[in-house]
Formats: structure tokens, sequence, C-alpha cells
């Protein structure tokens, strides 16, 4: 396998993007093009994507140590130069397999999901963009290239949850994650700029700043790592600045899918562990991490419990996830963080899927105490959804349950025990409050007569495919009590240099109690929500519902400062100070004008008056100046 | 009786400034243009004037050659009246007066 193709990766889904959004363009203003072309287009590409990054699979699998591509300087000042690098090694190809495995099945989802709306074409191309920019991001040679995806992929989550543009919520909420996950890149441009400005001389790309880390002062490296992960904040979504991630669920529901299981929130992990050779140097902002990630995890699975949309229970599920993966790479455990990722991705595009399945069939309905009684009406549903819901409470064989343990199994055998925990007790947490969404939604007593929507093959097909992920893909990674091969930890590799060593009686003990966690939770929800009759809606309130008040007190203490700020600006400033100076200068200049205009008599005899005037005084200052 | 040479230039002078003051003060156009020839012929003086001092004959073909363009302009300059006065019936400089700015910005 050519590195050459490497580029292509990223290329496909760009062109693809670009192509559709020129044929959505034709489509809108000359002639109207069939969906089934826009969809086609956009299906193909991830696909061809996944199929390139396959090959590179292979070809890892057989012995190449890493694929390197540098078509061109993106940056050159004199003898500096700056590379367009892609990086094929076993990290950023992993990622590209899900990626584009997961994308592709979201695109297919998306085809039947979206079917008959006015922005079909255009949907599509943010799609692909959305996956292109995915795709830059992890196979980018350097920090600067990264960027460039990183960038991007904060665009496409704004044009994407932004989408139905007419309702001003679903601006409002564009706007806000696009901002907080400005906030997020504005710490990670300072990190680039503090490693750029201490170890930038030697190359800029992963290898020269790995070889030449050593020689940045460990302040700094404080500094660049906390920075690099406020950029990670912002976009996997962790405190504080999760705030976007529940709002995003304005966007249609393969947007969400595809935000919280293949792109986007993945990025900020990935990040981390790209960076693991810093990271390794500063455990002490590494513990930060794991620390930020549990309270995510714990506050984001609080705030779930209470929670009555369908896709916001959800989207604090990931929130709660994702603090999982941080709490992994915070400690080091790189390998067990993106197994989480990759088991996540699973299941979690699963849900995703299954939930906007549900909202289709139930035409447009996300309060889950209006559902109900669902199991015998959408029975394929079901049993996703359910295999899905094992797999994120952790309930063996099923996915979740083998790197949520190894998370777990990790946090406990660096003596971090409080993070261990507050794990243990968010896994109870999440196992509750996504069966509570799973019994409300398939066995509440609150049965609708109204007629369901059918769903077509393209929406469940991916389902079925995705089922099969969540159920098995765990088995990559069983730990060392049943198989003596990780494949995962075989895969990436143990870069951290630090190896855990756990007995098999230890292993044992740790699945038993978080198997018996997450049974608690279920049985918990079991008890309060499985024969519950909900013809009363229930009527929420309280501090948790309310999602601590956060969205209030971020408007209380930074939005309407700002705003004031603004209008101080505004009003005094502009209209005050430059307004007027400006206004006082033309009013000035007109008035002169007035006065000069004045002269205009047509009087030729006043001409001529001046004209000897002038003609005079020249004489005399020639008179006078050069008779001397 | 000797002339004396700042006679000469005195009565340049004096023809000088009696020009302007009929270009400045009269509204009649073709005093006007009389009080321009009287000025294009006080200066066509001074030249021969000062030819003859110097004893060099450079002014007075230069002073020819103003009596002889003075001419041809004379030409010109009627005919441009005698176009105005088709436009507007006057020959009172005062009534042209279309670049005048009118009113107030």
């Amino acid at each position: 396998m050519s590195s050459y193709f490497l580029a292509w990766i990223v290329l496909i889904p760009l062109i693809s993007a670009a192509f559709l959004g020129i044929l959505y363009l034709y489509s809108i203003t000359v002639k109207k093009i069939s969906d089934k072309v826009f969809a086609t287009i956009a299906i193909t590409a991830p696909i061809l994507s996944f199929m390139l990054g396959v090959g590179f699979f292979l070809g890892l699998k057989n012995g190449a140590s890493e694929y390197i591509y540098e078509p061109y300087i993106w940056l050159g000042v004199n003898d500096y130069i700056i590379n367009m690098g892609f990086l094929g090694d076993k990290l950023s190809i992993f990622m590209v397999l899900f990626i584009t495995f997961i994308g592709s099945l979201i695109h297919i989802y998306a085809a039947g999901y979206m079917k008959g709306d006015d922005g079909y074409g255009k949907f599509f191309s943010y799609f692909n963009l959305f996956v292109a920019s995915m795709l830059l991001l992890v196979l980018a040679n350097s920090p600067i290239i990264m960027f460039i995806g990183w960038e991007s992929v904060g665009l496409c989550s704004y044009l994407l949850i932004g989408f139905y543009f007419t309702d001003p919520l679903n601006v409002v909420a564009g706007n806000k994650a696009f901002i907080a996950n400005r906030v997020g890149d504005l710490g990670f441009l300072i990190g680039l700029v503090y490693l750029f400005f201490y170890v930038g001389k030697l190359g800029f790309d992963y290898s020269a700043l790995e070889q030449y880390i050593d020689i940045v002062p460990n302040h700094i490296l404080v500094i660049i790592g906390s920075a690099l992960f406020v950029g990670a904040m912002g976009k996997s979504a962790q405190i504080p600045l999760y705030v976007w991630l529940p709002d995003a669920m304005a966007g249609p529901t393969p947007v969400s899918a595809l935000i919280h299981a293949a792109t986007m929130v993945t990025a900020g992990v990935y990040m981390v562990a790209r960076f693991h050779f810093l990271y390794d140097l500063i455990p002490n902002v590494g513990l930060f991490i794991a620390y930020i990630g549990a309270f995510s995890a714990l506050f984001a699975a609080v705030i779930a419990m209470k929670q009555s949309d369908i896709k916001k229970i959800l989207a604090y599920s990931t929130i709660s996830q994702l603090g999982y993966m941080f709490i992994a790479v915070g400690l080091g455990a790189y390998s067990t963080g993106l197994f989480h990722v990759f088991t996540h991705a699973f299941f979690k595009a699963l849900l995703f899927m299954g939930a906007g399945a549900i909202i289709i069939a139930l035409h447009h309905e996300q309060n889950i105490f209006k559902m109900g009684g669902l199991r015998k009406r959408l029975p394929l549903i079901y049993i996703v959804m359910l295999v899905a819901n094992l797999a994120i409470s952790g309930i063996p064989p099923f996915a979740g349950f083998f790197s949520k343990d190894e998370i777990l199994l990790k946090a406990y055998k660096h003596h971090e025990y409080l993070i261990y925990g507050i794990g243990l007790f968010t896994a109870a947490l999440t196992a509750y409050y996504m069966f509570r969404l799973f019994f409300v939604t398939f066995e509440g007593k609150n049965y609708t007569e109204k007629k369901l929507e059918p769903l077509s093959w393209s929406m469940k097909a991916p389902l079925v495919v995705l089922a099969f992920g969540a159920a098995f893909s765990g088995f990559v990674g069983l730990p060392k009590v049943f198989s003596n091969t990780n494949l995962i930890d075989t895969w990436l590799g143990n870069w951290s240099g630090v190896s855990i060593h756990a007995e098999h009686y230890e292993e044992i003990i740790f699945m038993g109690v978080s198997v018996i966690a997450g049974l608690i939770g279920i049985a918990v929800a079991y008890v309060k929500f499985f024969k519950y009759d909900f013809s009363q809606e229930l009527k929420e309130g309280g501090i948790v519902y309310n999602k601590f008040y956060i969205d209030e007190l971020i408007d209380f203490l930074i939005v309407r400062r700002v705003r004031s700020l603004s209008t101080f600006i505004s009003v005094v400033i502009d209209d005050g100070v430059i307004d007027k100076t400006v206004m006082s200068l033309s009013n000035g200049f007109i008035n002169l004008g007035r006065r000069v205009g004045r002269m205009q008599s047509a009087n030729t005899r006043m001409y001529a008056f001046f004209m000897l005037i002038g003609l005079s005084s020249f004489s005399l200052y020639l008179i006078f100046k050069l008779g001397q | 009786m000797e002339v004396s040479f700042m006679s000469y230039i005195l009565l340049a002078i004096i023809l000088f400034s009696m020009g302007i003051m009929g270009v400045i003060s009269r509204k009649n156009i073709f005093i006007i243009y009389m009080s321009l020839e009287l000025m294009l012929n006080s200066i066509n003086l001074i030249l021969v004037t000062l030819s003859k001092h110097f004893g060099n004959m450079d002014g007075q073909i230069i002073a020819m050659m103003v009596i002889a363009i003075a001419a041809a302009e004379a030409a010109v300059f009627l005919s441009l009246i005698v176009s105005l006065y088709r436009l507007k019936h006057s020959i009172n400089i005062d009534d042209y007066n279309t670049l005048k700015q009118k009113g107030t910005l």
C-alpha cells in the first residue's frame, strides 16, 4: 500500500463534499436532482475511505511501522518548513478504521432518516465534510495540520447543529457549540504556540516533537499540557465546557450520532493519546485530566437521571462516557482509553440511531414519557436498543463491559481510589438512567394509538450491523483472565512504559463488582419504571432536572458581563467617541466647503480682482526675494 | 528733446494699470476686451523699449509676434462675443453666471 493513498483517505470525502455542495446548488437553482443521487455519492465516499483504511491496516499488520506522506509545503519561511503531512501509524489508522466504518453506517442511516428533507444534498455535503475534517485531524503529521482538522470539525458541527436554521433555538444551539469550542480552541492554540516557541525550531511534526520534548522545562510542559487539555475539554465536552453538547441535540439525529460516536468528541481523547510523550512527562496534569474526567462522568450521569428528552439523556451519557475515557488517558492508560472510544463508538451510534428510529416512528416525539409500549410495535428497535443499553451499562459479554472494567481496574491499580469509586458509582448510575429510558420507552403503559411511521431498510440495516458491533467489539480487548493477548494493547502498544499487573483473581473480583454495580442500577430502574403507569405526565423539577442551573450560572457570570461590555463599547465608545470624531470631521469639511463655495460667485470682475491680488503678491514676493 | 528710458516704462505701467482697472470695473464685454488689448500692448511697449535699451533685436521680434497673434486672437474673441450675444442678447458680463453656486449644500 503506497503511502500516497493516505491523502486520499481525507481527499475522497472532501472532494465528495465539494461535489455534493455544487450539485445541491445546481439542484435548487436549475433542475431538481433526485435524493438517490446525493445519497449514493455521499455513502460511497466514507466507504472508499474505509477500504483504504483497511488497506493500511493490513499493511501495518504485515510489518510496516508507519506510513508518511508529505505532498507539499504547507508553510515555508526561509529554511523553516512545515509540510502538509499525513501520518498513518497504528493509532491514526485505528481511528480511521472506526471513524469511517461507523461514519459509513451513519451515512446509510441518514439516507433514510433525512428522506424528503429540502436540504438533503446540503446535509450530505456537510456530513462528508465532517468525516473529511475528522480524518484530517487523526491523519495529520503535525499539530498544525491537526489544528486544521480540529477547527473544521468545529465548523461542521456548527453547520449541522444549526441545520434547521429556521428555528431560532437551533441557531442558538449551533452558536453555543461553536462558541464553547472556540474557548477550547483558544486553549489548544496557546498550547501549540508554547510548544512551537520551545521546540518548534527543531521541526514541528510529532516525531520531532517526541524526540526533543525533553528540552522543554517542566513548568512549561505543565502549561502546554493544561492548555492543550483545555482544547480537549471543548471538543470532548468535559467540565466546564460540556454545555454545548446537550444543546447540540437540536440537529437531526444522525448528526448527533456522528458527533457522539465517530467524530468530534473523540478528538480530545485522540489528542491526549497523540501527545502521550508530553503527558507522560507531567503525570500531575494527567491526574488532573483523570479527575476532570471522573467528575464529568459523575456529573453528567446525575443530570441524565432526571431528563425526559430521549436525545438529551443520550447526550449526557456521552459526556459521562467521555469522562471514563479521560480517566484512562489521564492515568497514562492510552490504549485502554482508546479501547473505550472504540466500543463507545459502536453502542453510542447504535443508541442514537435507535432513538432516531423511535423519534421518526412516533412522528418526531422526543419525550420518553410520551412513548411507552413500543416493545411489540418496534421489535427490531427493541432488540438493538437492549443490546446497546446492556453494552453501555457494562453487562458482559457486551462491548462496554470490557472497556469500562479495564478503565476501572487501571484506576484502582494506580491507587486512585477516589476515581475508582466515582467510576463505579457512575457505572451504576449509567445502568440506572439508561434502563429508565429503556423501560419507559418500550415497556411503559403509556400506549399511543397513533399510527407508526414505517422505517425504511436503510435505517434498519445499519442498526443490525452496529448491534453486532456493540455486542462483540469488546472481544478485541479481553482481560488477561480470558485470553493472553489483548488485541487493542498489542496493536497500540504500551506507550507509557508503566505496566499494570493484575492477578487473575483480582480481575475476576473487579469484573464481579462492576457487574453487580450495573445490575443494581438496572434493578432500581426496573422497580421504579418497568410497570409504572405514565398516563399522567411526570412533572420533574428540582436542581438536578434543571442541570444544576449551570447554563443559568454561565449566562449570569459570563454572557451578561460580555453583553454589558459590548453595550458599553457600542454606546459609549462607538457612538460617543468614534462616531462623534468622524461626524465632526466630516461636518467641518462640509462647512468649509460651503464657505469656499461662496467664493464661486460667477462675478467675472471679482475673479479678475482675485487674479490681480494673486499676481501682485507673487510679483512682490519675487521683487523682494530675488531683488536683494 | 531726448525722451528718457524710464518714461517709456512709466507709460507702459500706466497703460497696464488702466487695462487692469478696465477689466475689473467695467461690465461691457467689449470694453473688457479693449482693456485686455491695452494690457497686451503695454507689455509690447516694454519689450520694444528694453530691446532698444540693450541693443538687442529679440524683444522687437517678440513684440511683432505678439501683435500678429493678438490680431488672430481678436478674430476669435470677437466671434465669441457675437455668439455670446446670440445666446442671451446681452453684453453685460454679469449676465453670464451659469457656474455660480446656487443656494446652499
